[in-house]
């Protein structure tokens, strides 16, 4: 990068991006204001170390996440894999699926099925070793490479912890849409016929 | 040609773009002929895209975009000062 100026106006522009990742991450404004903070402190200290050519949206998610990890972790209660239920594959998509076709009405999109509010929820209120994934892949498209070197696991690790993830907000999401009466309580069965 | 099941396997690889030329040509062929797979891929491809979207909407703090100008010492927004 030329100088400092250009590297920190090229920065900027990741911004709103590293803002919301951090929200997903700490989960509450003042620290993911405060980690947006100290990620571009540090990437400003640290751009002589940046190479030029590569990605700099991945690489200052790179800081974003250690920081994160080093920082707030510790004040988080430690979450087990064994702690995820798990959940069959294909969850959320069989029991909309088994939705009476009637209660919902055809222009009926997934964007409207849930409000942000819930999306969000599901995804934060994952444990820590399957949030930081998820939010990696899902929200910010990164590969598993990538996400790999960021969380420094092995590539298998991560696409199990997505896997995982996932279908446990895929559960989330499906328990909303039964709150509000969308689903019916029981489970379907597999031979249920449906329209 | 890949069947239902080996095709499910591969969804989230997919949706990732985690898979190779050969296999994501595997996929496009099965779906071609499996309106359940092509269903299954629809929903979790809109599902990934109501998560990015609803998970990255929040408007970053003035505030906050204020405090890196300051730590970076430069005027970002061209308002003559910094922070």
């Amino acid at each position: 990068m030329a100088d400092r100026a250009a590297f920190a106006q090229e920065a900027m522009q990741h911004a709103g991006q590293l803002y919301n990742a951090a929200l997903r991450m700490t989960r509450n404004k003042s620290d993911a204001e405060d980690l947006v903070q100290e990620t571009y402190l540090r990437a400003y200290r640290g751009y002589g170390n940046f190479e030029e050519g590569t990605n700099l949206r991945a690489w200052l998610f790179r800081i974003l996440t250690n920081t994160f990890i080093n920082t707030y972790r510790a004040k988080q209660r430690r979450v087990q894999e064994t702690d995820l239920n798990d959940v069959e594959d294909l969850y959320l998509y069989r029991r909309i699926a088994n939705v009476d076709v009637a209660s919902r009405s055809a222009e009926d999109t997934l964007f409207e099925l849930f409000t942000d509010d819930e999306v969000k929820a599901a995804l934060e209120n994952l444990p820590e070793n399957f949030r930081l994934p998820v939010l990696l892949a899902d929200v910010e498209e990164f590969s598993y490479k990538e996400i790999a070197e960021m969380l420094d696991i092995p590539i298998g690790t991560v696409m199990s912890r997505l896997h995982r993830g996932r279908k446990a907000m895929q559960k989330a999401l499906a328990d909303y849409a039964t709150e509000r009466g969308l689903f019916a309580r029981t489970p379907p069965t597999e031979d249920t016929a449906d329209g | 040609m890949a069947d239902c099941s080996e095709t499910l396997r591969e969804l989230e690889a997919f949706l990732d773009g985690e898979l190779t030329t050969d296999t994501t040509e595997g996929i496009h062929a099965h779906l071609e002929g499996c309106m359940d797979c092509l269903q299954a891929f629809d929903f979790h491809a809109e599902l990934r895209m109501v998560v990015r979207e609803k998970c990255s909407n929040d408007e970053i703090p003035a505030g906050l975009l204020s405090r890196i100008e300051q730590c970076f010492g430069e005027d970002f927004d061209g308002d003559g000062t910094i922070g």
